[in-house]
């Protein structure tokens, strides 16, 4: 197997595919589906913000392992920040999976994993999935976003 | 033609596939360091050096524009074009080159069938049959004409095995049913589909048949007379011709039926500001100037499959369709869709814990080429249950050693994730 895609698989990705968190629907709150036309994946985010702060998130759906793992992650990460440090949460990710390869890594703990589709670029849009429904969710949700 | 003859031609069967994959030189490319193994056929084929060649020759020798100039190039390259022509009606048994029009590919015939049959022939509450097999090629440009004249699509439904349901197709046709259009060869599933019969159920109606050949041509011989369809449409990219060139195949009678599609130079007979008599069939569907060189490059593909001999291609392919499909069975949690009596060299499957488009990547890296996704059939896939899948297409170049690559990549693939 090439170091390319140990990069891209991960342990931590492959984890969070094969066990993603917070994979629920939340009662109350906003939800926005993102959808990429390319490949199929389908992922709703839901999203439930008290005081200007995402209080709870979850997401359910169909996609490959880098979009998974991604929604999975993300998850963990924006819970519990307010919606404009998620904005900025969303941008570093955003920076980082679409730097040249040869870039070096922001630290964003777990997140940083997803740095291995840097070589793989039709891949950032699988991993930029969630990320754009969890954005249109806290904007004014209900809405669909595509990746195209 | 200058060309000399592939290097498989003439030889008895089975198929010299060494020889035909010098033929091919794209084949020789390493890709991520490994030898390349292309299996996503039905998106698109590979180039012939004859292929390449003789639209290198076309733009060298021949290039002028056509049907125009009094001149001496343009005589060449209209001679060339035309003679593409007759070569296209000789492959698919037409009664005379007239009954082929050329078009950008598979897509633009039935968007030109839809515009133009449609519009003078579909009205309101009238009925259109198409399956729920078909690419989205030969959904949505029948779904815009409903729209249009307020007219309903009817679904062929498919059986578990991936056949078309001709019970249900059968009562499906009415007498508002206006046009069939089927797959002859499923993009998804592979499944050969009995167009003579769909063709002899809808004729006793008298309604015409548009039959979208795309995945067929090029894979066995097609006799556009024994189908007895009204329309066949294919695309020169995926029979190992040119991008941007189709041929749709239509009798005289429906042609000569049939308003224009686009208008412009080249369709007409006259024209003044009163009134514009039009060219007649094919000439009045090829407005402006044509992909001549696509043209020509497409004959030039059809003369290297027939020295080679569509039927010794359909048995090489059904070998290696039997193989990979006992090779890709035989890896764990896999999932087969297509399993039809009457099938050709697609395979499309999942695998348990993988998803289609990972399946894609890691094969990729492996240096296998295939498509994942929803190969354009959304609906179908619905049927099948699954957002995607991975789809492995063969070809005539195509090996039992790139089955194995296959093989070995799903199970990295399988090591991966599990």
């Amino acid at each position: 197997m090439t170091s390319d895609l140990q990069a891209l698989y991960r342990d931590v990705i492959v984890d969070h595919n094969r066990q993603p968190r917070n994979f629920r629907t939340l009662a109350a709150g906003r939800r926005a589906e993102g959808f990429n036309p390319l490949c199929g994946d389908r992922l709703t985010v839901y999203v439930q913000i008290e005081n200007g702060a995402i209080h709870d998130v979850g997401f359910q759906g169909l996609g490959c392992a880098i979009a998974t793992a991604s929604a999975s992650l993300m998850t963990e990460h924006v819970k519990g920040k307010t919606v404009a440090d998620a904005d900025a949460l969303f941008e570093r990710v955003q920076r980082m999976v679409s730097a040249p390869s040869d870039a070096p890594v922001d630290d964003l703990g777990a997140l940083s994993a997803l740095a291995g589709v840097r070589r793989f670029p039709i891949r950032a849009k699988c991993a930029m999935l969630a990320w754009q429904a969890l954005r249109a969710a806290v904007a004014d949700g209900d809405g669909v976003i595509t990746t195209e | 033609m200058t060309n000399a003859p592939p290097a498989a031609a003439g030889s008895a069967s089975p198929l010299d596939v060494t020889a035909i994959r010098r033929d091919f030189p794209i084949l020789r490319q390493q890709v991520h360091g490994t030898r390349l193994v292309y299996l996503d056929n039905a998106s698109t084929t590979q180039k012939p050096q004859t292929v390449i060649d003789r639209v290198a020759r076309f733009y060298l020798e021949e290039n002028a524009n056509v049907h125009r100039g009094v001149h001496w190039l343009s005589e060449r390259a209209t001679d060339a074009y035309e003679e593409a022509r007759a070569t296209v009606a000789r492959f698919l048994n037409a009664r005379t080159p007239q009954e082929i029009v050329f078009v950008r590919g598979t897509t633009e015939a039935v968007n030109l069938v839809a515009a133009t049959y449609g519009r003078t022939h579909v009205g309101r509450d009238d009925e259109i049959v198409i399956s729920a097999m078909e690419h989205h090629s030969n959904i949505v440009p029948w779904q815009i004409l409903c729209e249009q004249a307020g007219a309903r699509l009817k679904i062929i439904p498919t059986t578990d095995t991936g056949e078309l349901d001709l019970d249900a197709y059968a009562s499906l046709l009415r007498d508002c049913t206006r046009i069939v259009s089927v797959v002859h060869v499923s993009n998804v599933l592979g499944t050969v589909n009995p167009v003579g019969e769909v063709v002899r159920l809808a004729h006793r109606r008298g309604i015409p048949v548009f039959v979208d050949g795309a995945q067929a041509a090029a894979h066995m011989p097609i006799d556009v007379q024994a189908i007895g369809c009204d329309f066949y449409a294919c695309s020169g990219h995926k029979m190992f011709g040119p991008t941007g060139i189709g041929v749709l195949y239509g009798t005289s009678d429906r042609l000569e039926s049939m308003p224009p599609y686009q208008g412009g130079g080249d369709m007409i007979r006259s024209v003044t500001f009163e009134h514009t008599a039009y060219a007649s069939a094919p000439h009045r569907f090829e407005a402006g100037t044509p992909h001549i060189a696509g043209a020509v490059g497409l004959a030039a593909a059809i003369d290297y499959l027939d020295a080679i001999g569509l039927d010794r291609i359909a048995a090489h392919e059904h070998d290696l369709l039997r193989a990979v499909t006992d090779a890709v069975a035989r890896i764990p949690g896999v999932r087969i869709f297509g399993t039809a009596a009457d099938k050709a060299a697609v395979l499309s499957f999942v695998l348990e814990g993988v998803h289609p488009h990972d399946i894609g990547t890691i094969l990729d890296r492996e240096g296998v080429a295939i498509r994942a996704g929803h190969h354009c059939c959304q609906p179908l896939m619905d049927r099948l249950g699954v957002p995607a899948t991975a789809r492995a297409s063969l070809a005539l170049y195509n090996t039992v050693e790139d089955i194995d690559r296959l093989s070995a990549a799903l199970q990295t693939a399988r090591g991966l994730f599990a």
